[in-house]
């Protein structure tokens, strides 16, 4: 029970931490058509900001600057690179954020190298929160769900209360009317595409410590943020909160259990003939198949309801 | 009785909560020229999609030659004899002139997926398209992209395409659409002598094509046929003066 | 009806003259090229053409953006690896030299098995599921040893089976051979798919899909076809690497051979038949010998393709397209000048700026050693400020250079073109 109850904690902490990057992927994508693959780009270079932050100055100094650089970098991308490809279409701007992704990931290479990083989590956060009969859930984990929680809180504040919000919002579904009724909507891609960018550096900043901070984190976060996306609804941001809970929830707890097929039939005393093929898959546990899950159902929801569970615009 | 080429029987489409068709009911003959006319948002181009199964109907049924259409792909319609234009140019712009009308016969030359056969050695598919390019006045912008043409050399050739085919049942979206008279007037002729022996259904606007080569024509107002019949009843029915061709006030 | 001559085709020389020249190519470059390292990176580009070739077929005729190819190249070199294992154990009498056409066959195979479901849609929901399914079989490949070989992956020796005319695969020489034959013989029959009805339709379908429906053509059944036939073909070129390297790992499948082949495509020119090729023979070069000079290889590689992504989104084959038929029509002239300024002024800041990434990479590991760094016969002491400084201002210089002449060039282009439409009026 124990068990349950902090994998859960922990898969809705990690959970959250994918909606921040799957929410900005959303906005960029229902606003601007492009689907960024250099989302993940900017959570690696959030959290190697950080580390160079908090190592020489300190760790909340660094949960302010590092997401402030990220954003004026993703705003200068959006300035000088989406929007001299934008004529050519969304394939071309999907080609250009591809091309990103490489360029970021070896300027990381050149500048930090290719091994991981040591970022640490601050001393006044590190140890357990609580424990529950013995199994303790870290003082990080909460203080992650909490960065997460007022974090969305703000942005949902922000594109709701606010006139820019609301301007945003309806040029997620009809950007060419606003730009109609005179709005510029070529500086709200800028700040939308520079705010997706900002929240994917915090969440680097506070996710880079708890998980590893190396040049290789931007390829592993960011198919599963696509996952996330495509699973959610692509357009739909109440979609991404449920996919990036139920991923983040599966991820955790996949790589904790070692129930397998075998170990079913064996329970109810059949065993397989040794040496087939078949008996090699069903002697797979949950746990050794928990990185292929997540693209599974992936691709099963691209095959039967491509729509994802609350998309309204069909990729 | 030989059956109608298309029928629509209560034929209902809804887009969320609005309704774009409300019952339409309506029989083309054989061999029959027929225009559907009427006021913008009437459904015209709405009902050419259901027909031509770009859109599923909400309710009711479409025959095309007495067996039902009505959820088919467009391919399968298309295989079933059934052509349509569109009234936004709809062509293949990095394909040469030749090349757009040659894919528009392959299927009905038998070709299919083929990937053993060199398009080069197919000679009916090249003589095919060859007369067709000939017939829409294209010959000699025969090796040009489709996506530099001018405005009226591509309704030209999304004419070409849709006849190309040799289809029994044509459907044009306001073929004259842009045009000035003598174009008008080239296309018109154009159009009578393809549907020779073939049924056309066609939406347009300029009333002197449809009144010149229209056998009969349903008004639709609103998604729904408040008169049907030959060019004489239409011009005389108080109704369609009303809805469409005006009334002279008191 | 017109009774023009029918016109013989297959005997018209000019036709045969670009194949008949690669041919001859092929077989004198190894005469040319005689260090191993040459020959090396000459059968990594032949398997590459094959490959990039494969995705073309996808990508510029179907219009098909897929981020997993690799997954049907990868699965080909494991079915054509285990052949070879079966061939040297004496379970299996197949020529090596054939053993490609079991990775094709393979390769199709398995793209009729995901190929299906796959190509239900195009766009963007086509690349996320070809990028799903990459994901997803680079994932079981650590999880099917049997199979795959875990993380050391299945190696095999290519001198097994009879040696046929004193053919046995030994030396490099003989792989190249048979490398560059696969390679001639793919070519010609990618290029002569292309002019088939499926392959025209194709283009059609690329070009505008709802219309291909409308002239009697399922889209699904088109985008399918094809993707067997690329699958085949990327099964092809897996056996080749499999037979040239001897051993096949779960890299053959991953991402980053899916996304090298895509950039390698694309910096050829997607909208030509031979783009793809000019494509695989640069990014051969990158990744086979700029990688044994520079760690930044990759770097400078993607900032390559980001420039051709936003200002020549038709890659090299349309630049090179576009420039000669400007030189058939005599107006190089006029261009050429301005060409020469802007190559030396981006010659300058690209050098400004790889020798600040060079002394940056040094910096961080060989300083320690030895503070000079030895750049095309300069001595950089990466510890002091003055080559910092100084790569810093040619690079700036250079880019300053550049861009000015970069207008110049718009503006020659534009008056060149204006001389051919009036020309053509």
């Amino acid at each position: 029970m124990e068990f349950f109850l902090v994998t859960l904690l922990n898969g809705v902490s990690y959970g959250l931490l994918l909606f921040m990057l799957s929410s900005g992927l959303t906005l960029i994508f229902s606003m601007m058509g492009v689907l960024n693959f250099a989302h993940a780009s900017f959570y690696m270079l959030g959290a190697y900001f950080a580390y160079s932050i908090s190592t020489r100055i300190g760790f909340w100094q660094a949960l302010v600057v590092a997401p402030v650089a990220v954003g004026a970098i993703g705003m200068l991308v959006e300035r000088f690179g989406l929007r001299t490809v934008h004529r050519y279409g969304h394939v071309a701007e999907l080609l250009f954020t591809f091309g990103l992704a490489y360029i970021i990931e070896e300027l990381v290479h050149l500048v930090w190298g290719r091994l991981p990083v040591d970022y640490r989590i601050p001393a006044q956060l590190d140890g357990p929160l609580f424990a529950i009969y013995g199994t303790s859930f870290p003082i990080y984990r909460g203080f992650m769900m909490l960065v997460s929680v007022t974090m969305l809180a703000a942005l949902y504040l922000a594109l709701t209360r606010t006139r820019i919000g609301l301007v945003i919002r309806a040029a997620l579904t009809h950007p060419h009317m606003v730009e109609a009724l005179g709005h510029d909507v070529p500086r709200m891609f800028m700040l939308v595409f520079g705010g997706g960018a900002a929240l994917a550096g915090l969440a680097g900043v506070i996710g880079g410590n708890a998980f590893v901070t190396e040049p290789g984190m931007a390829a592993l976060v960011g198919v599963i943020v696509f996952v996330v996306v495509v699973v959610g609804g692509m357009g739909s941001l109440a979609g991404a909160f449920i996919a990036s809970l139920l991923i983040g929830c599966l991820q955790t707890f996949s790589v904790a259990l070692d129930w397998s097929i075998a170990g079913a039939l064996a329970r109810l005393g059949l065993q397989p003939p040794p040496g087939l093929l078949v008996t090699e898959l069903f002697g797979i546990t949950v746990s050794q198949a928990a990185p292929v899950l997540p693209y599974l159902l992936m691709v099963l929801v691209l095959i039967l309801r491509p729509r994802g569970i609350m998309g309204t615009r069909e990729a | 009785m030989n059956p109608s080429a298309i029928e629509l029987r209560a034929v209902r489409k809804r887009f969320g909560d609005t309704a774009v068709i409300n019952g339409v009911t309506l029989a083309i003959a054989r061999g029959e020229r027929h225009a559907i006319i009427g006021p913008n948002g009437a459904g015209k181009s709405t009902l050419f999609n259901l027909i031509s199964g770009r859109h599923p109907v909400s309710e009711g049924a479409i025959l095309l030659n007495g067996a039902p259409i009505s959820g088919l792909k467009p391919f399968e319609i298309n295989r079933r004899g059934l052509a349509r234009s569109f009234q936004v140019t709809n062509i293949f712009h990095n394909l040469s002139v030749f090349e757009n009308i040659r894919c528009a016969v392959l299927w009905p030359l038998g070709y299919r997926y083929s990937f053993w056969h060199r398009l080069s050695g197919l000679r009916d598919a090249r003589e095919r398209a060859e007369a067709v390019m000939e017939e829409i006045g294209l010959a000699r912008r025969r090796d040009t992209p489709a996506g530099v043409l001018s405005y009226a050399e591509q309704r030209a050739l999304e004419f070409g395409i849709t006849i190309a085919g040799g289809a029994e049942v044509i459907l044009l979206d306001e073929p004259t659409a842009g045009m000035n008279r003598s174009e008008t007037a080239a296309a018109t002729a154009l159009i009578r002598k393809v549907a020779a022996g073939r049924t056309l259904v066609m939406v347009e606007h300029d009333m002197s094509v449809v009144f010149d080569l229209a056998d009969r024509i349903t008004v639709l107002v609103y998604g729904a046929v408040i008169a049907s019949g030959p060019p004489a009843a239409i011009r005389a029915d108080p109704r369609v003066q009303e809805a469409y061709l005006g009334t002279a006030n008191a | 009806m017109s009774t023009e001559a029918r016109r013989c085709e297959p005997l018209n020389p000019w036709r045969w003259l670009p194949w008949g020249g690669a041919a001859a190519a092929l077989a004198l470059l190894p005469l040319v090229f005689r260090h191993g390292f040459a020959l090396t990176l000459l059968s990594q580009m032949g398997i590459m053409v094959i490959f990039a070739l494969s995705y073309n077929m996808l990508l510029g005729q179907s219009g098909l953006l897929s981020f997993g190819h690799a997954v049907y190249s990868g699965l080909g070199a494991y079915c054509a690896v285990h052949a070879l294992n079966l061939i040297g154990k004496g379970q299996l009498a197949f020529p090596v030299s054939a053993l490609p056409l079991v990775g094709g066959v393979s390769g199709a195979l398995f793209g009729v098995l995901f190929g299906w479901v796959t190509t239900k849609k195009s766009g963007t929901t086509f690349a996320m599921i070809s990028l799903g399914i990459a994901e997803m079989v680079a994932a079981c490949s650590l999880m099917l040893p049997g199979f795959f070989g875990g993380e050391g992956g299945v190696t095999a020796n290519r001198t097994v089976g009879r040696a046929f005319l004193g053919i046995s695969y030994g030396p490099a020489t003989q792989v190249y051979y048979l490398i560059a034959v696969w390679t001639m013989v793919a070519t010609a029959a990618m290029f002569a798919l292309t002019r088939t009805p499926l392959g025209r339709i194709a283009n059609a379908v690329r070009d505008n899909p709802e219309r291909a429906e409308f002239i009697g053509y399922d889209t699904h059944v088109v985008r399918f076809l094809q993707l067997v036939l690329a699958a085949f073909f990327a099964g092809v070129s897996g056996a080749l690497a499999a037979i040239n390297f001897e051993i096949v790992s779960a890299e053959a499948l991953g991402a980053s051979r899916s996304g090298g082949v895509l950039l390698a495509t694309f910096i050829g020119g997607t909208g030509w038949f031979v783009g793809p090729i000019i494509g695989a023979v640069v990014y051969t070069f990158f990744v086979g010998a700029i990688s044994s000079v520079t760690k930044a290889w990759l770097l400078y590689l993607g900032l390559f393709f980001i420039v051709m992504v936003l200002f020549a989104p038709g890659g090299v084959a349309s630049l090179a397209a576009a420039n000669l038929r400007v030189a058939k029509a005599g107006l190089f002239g006029r261009l050429a000048p301005a060409y020469g300024a802007a190559l030396g002024a981006g010659l300058a800041a690209l050098g400004g700026f790889a020798t600040i990434v060079e002394m940056i990479y040094y910096h961080e590991l060989e300083a320690v050693n030895d503070p000079v760094l030895r750049l095309l016969g300069l001595r950089l002491d990466v510890t002091t400020a003055p080559p910092w400084f100084g790569a810093a201002v040619v690079l700036a210089a250079g880019g300053a250079a550049f861009w000015v002449a970069a207008r110049r060039v718009r503006v020659r282009w534009n008056e060149v073109h204006e001389r051919l439409g009036r020309g053509s009026a």
